[in-house]
């Protein structure tokens, strides 16, 4: 009888791993396939560009001073806890180096998605859910406008557009962060601070790598952002659940993808 | 909101993370000092590289000149081939002596020119003949050490 | 059913079912041009499922629908589209968008689907807001209505390229008795000015008879009744006379179907 029980719930549990990941890979389908949607239907979007300026000022622009300002404190604690362990070597004056290396390699690109996701993802999710909850999306198709052409692709490619500015935004902020803190209230030469920094950072394999990881965020953030609000039931707790879902998704993809092409990028280099 | 607002906004935004690109290539990068598109190749063979790695700087007087692109190792001469980009601003005589230095005693290693005298000067895809294996430090005390007792068998 | 050039509308034995689960079944209407028809049904009817059907949003387990001549669902994408702009859709709750202004929305279909001049747009918006007595609102953005207000932004919207059909989902939903009466009159005097054919899906019985030229009822997803109003009025019918005097048990039962109530109390053991 027990033996029955025990093994009717594994049984049962195995049916609900199953359930899982069958429901899961539906989803993920289905989200490549709204994916390429908007891409086909970008067509709109690129040939009225204002549309997608429009959009611009609500994820660039927006997100602008939050990006600055953690750029400015993450680049100011780099340079402080770095000059802390760097000085006991005798070596703070490579503090610039890893300031920068730091943040144009990974924190620049990782922390500006990161935040991009929950202060732009995030509203462009609910932006778009609550137009579905309002019927507004299902008036525009009344209205023969398709609203996948006219709502979803400019505000998808705004966002892919404002995250590698963001990234770079947050990088420089940082480096100048850590030069306030370093060079000027601390004292390090502000000469080894550049002159470190400069013959340590490659452009290619660190600015560019950095760069070309920005842009693959901004895909990922926006797509994810995009399809969760079109997806979303058009209900206030469908919504807030959809704009839950953005931020916490996006932030693992985020980190996810950085892995892989962290991986792929300085695979060459020992 | 006006259109004309948000213009200006997104205009002043797309300006501010173009310059900081900018200023990430250019600043922090230093991309002006070494551009990969006038450049030429140079190879070297070294007996021994130490720990020399890919990327990293050729100096010479102290002058980052170029970069180690690649490393392999030769099974013909059983040493290590040695790429370098260079700069195309900076031409080296043919007789140029390559050595593999240390920056400082624990740093990281790096390839140092020495000018040498000849007329011709090297040519994309040349070779350096005259180079200088790294310093390895336990061949060094081994060395150190194998002196010290062959003085002390001359002074018996 | 015979198409005279009258006939708009023709919905031929429509049959529609969501997940095998039949949601209507054999439904035949047809809609002349001109025409105020009302579909009337309790909630969860079918009534929405139609408009759907009409507008080419779903398509048909069997039957069609025939507009202007042509068999909806048999369109496909563009020409869909290209049908749409000859309808408009007035949602529940008007469906503004929330990020134009009052201008703008109406403007939308104008800019979106033609080259008209810009001056040439603003005079057509402030005719079709002065339809609907709110040419003073043109500035304002739609949080700043009320919701009588945006339904009949909404409305100007919707006959911005005047349309030969306009369709009312549910437009009397949460209005006062002035913004109620309002709506209905407006409903009844574009049709006629605009030579439009209306319908208006609604459950309050007593505003539309007041406007509509025939009544459809839906129940359980066949039409259980049709006629004008003065036949609605009159009608003997149990289903009509329930729903149009609002009367709490009749052939839309109070109660859900359960079992016997003492059985249910476990009354019966105990007797016996």
């Amino acid at each position: 009888m027990l033996k029955r029980i025990v093994s009717g719930r594994i049984v049962s549990g195995i049916q609900s791993i199953g359930h899982r990941v069958i429901e899961s890979t539906w989803r993920l389908g289905y989200a490549s396939r709204f994916f390429i949607l908007v891409l086909l239907k970008s067509g709109t979007s690129l040939r009225r560009f204002n549309l997608v300026v429009r959009e611009l000022y609500f994820t660039g622009v927006l997100s602008l001073i939050i990006i600055v300002v953690s750029g400015l404190f993450v680049g100011m604690v780099l340079g402080l806890q770095g000059y802390e362990t760097l000085q006991k070597y005798g070596s703070e004056s490579a503090v610039g180096t890893l300031v920068a290396l730091s943040l144009v390699r990974e924190l620049g690109p990782v922390v500006a998605a990161l935040l991009f996701a929950s202060r732009a993802g995030s509203a462009i999710t609910a932006e778009i859910g609550l137009m579905k909850a309002t019927e507004q999306l299902a008036a525009m198709g009344m209205m023969a406008v398709d609203p996948v052409a006219r709502v979803v692709a400019p505000r998808f490619w705004a966002g892919v557009i404002s995250m590698p500015f963001l990234a770079a935004i947050f990088s420089v902020m940082g480096v100048f962060g850590g030069y306030l803190v370093t060079v000027i209230f601390i004292g390090v030469d502000e000469g080894s601070y550049w002159s470190q920094m400069q013959s340590a950072v490659d452009f290619r394999f660190d600015i560019l790598n950095g760069f070309i990881k920005s842009c693959f965020f901004g895909v990922a953030v926006t797509a994810i952002a995009v399809f969760e609000g079109y997806d979303a039931p058009p209900t206030a707790e469908g919504v807030s659940g959809a704009t839950t879902r953005t931020v916490v998704t996006s932030s693992l993809v985020i980190l996810g993808l950085d892995f892989i092409l962290t991986a792929f990028m300085f695979r060459g280099v020992s | 909101m006006q259109r004309t607002t948000i213009d200006l906004w997104v205009g002043f935004f797309v300006i501010m993370g173009i310059a900081a690109l900018m200023i990430l290539s250019l600043k922090v990068g230093n991309l002006n000092v070494y551009n990969p598109s006038h450049s030429y190749i140079i190879t070297g063979n070294f007996e021994n590289i130490g720990g020399l790695k890919v990327r990293a700087p050729v100096k010479s007087a102290g002058v980052v000149v170029g970069r180690v692109t690649d490393i392999q190792f030769s099974t013909q001469t059983y040493d290590a081939m040695v790429t370098m980009s260079m700069d195309g601003r900076f031409l080296f005589p043919k007789d140029t002596f390559a050595s593999i230095l240390t920056s400082g005693l624990l740093g990281e290693q790096y390839i140092g020119l020495a000018a040498g005298g000849d007329e011709t000067m090297l040519k994309d895809g040349d070779k350096i003949m005259k180079t200088n294996s790294a310093m390895v430090l336990e061949e060094l005390i081994g060395r150190f050490l194998f002196d010290k007792a062959a003085e002390k068998d001359s002074l018996d | 059913m015979s198409m005279t050039p009258e006939t708009l509308v023709e919905v031929h034995d429509l049959n529609f079912s969501y997940d095998r689960r039949p949601i209507l079944k054999g439904v035949h209407m047809t809609m002349q041009r001109g025409q105020v028809v009302a579909i009337m049904g309790g909630s969860g009817s079918g009534k929405t499922t139609l408009l759907r059907l009409i507008s080419g949003a779903i398509k048909p387990t069997s039957g069609y629908v025939r507009f202007a001549g042509e068999v909806v669902h048999e369109l496909n994408r563009d020409a869909l589209f290209k049908l749409r702009r000859k309808m408009g859709m007035l949602f529940q709750f008007g469906a503004l968008f929330t990020d134009l202004s009052v201008f703008d929305n109406v403007a939308f279909q104008m800019r979106e689907h033609t080259n008209l001049p810009e001056s040439m747009i603003r005079d057509l918006v402030l005719m079709k807001l002065h339809a609907v007595g709110l040419r003073g609102a043109h500035h304002l953005m739609p949080n700043a209505l009320s919701g009588g207000m945006a339904r009949r932004v909404a409305l100007a919207r919707s006959i911005a390229l005047d349309p030969m059909l306009i369709m009312y989902d549910e437009p009397f939903t949460g209005l006062d008795p002035i913004s109620l009466s309002v709506i209905g009159n407006l409903i009844r005097r574009l049709s006629d000015a605009l030579g439009m054919t209306s319908i208006v899906v609604t459950h309050d019985v007593q505003e539309s008879l007041k406007i509509v030229d025939y009544v459809y009822f839906i129940a359980d997803g066949v039409i259980a009744a049709q006629g004008t109003p003065q036949e609605v009025r009159q009608s003997v019918a149990p289903f009509v006379h329930q729903f149009v005097h609002g009367e709490e048990d009749g052939p839309v039962p109070f109660h859900y179907p359960a079992q016997s109530y003492s059985r249910d109390l476990d009354l019966e053991d105990s007797i016996a």
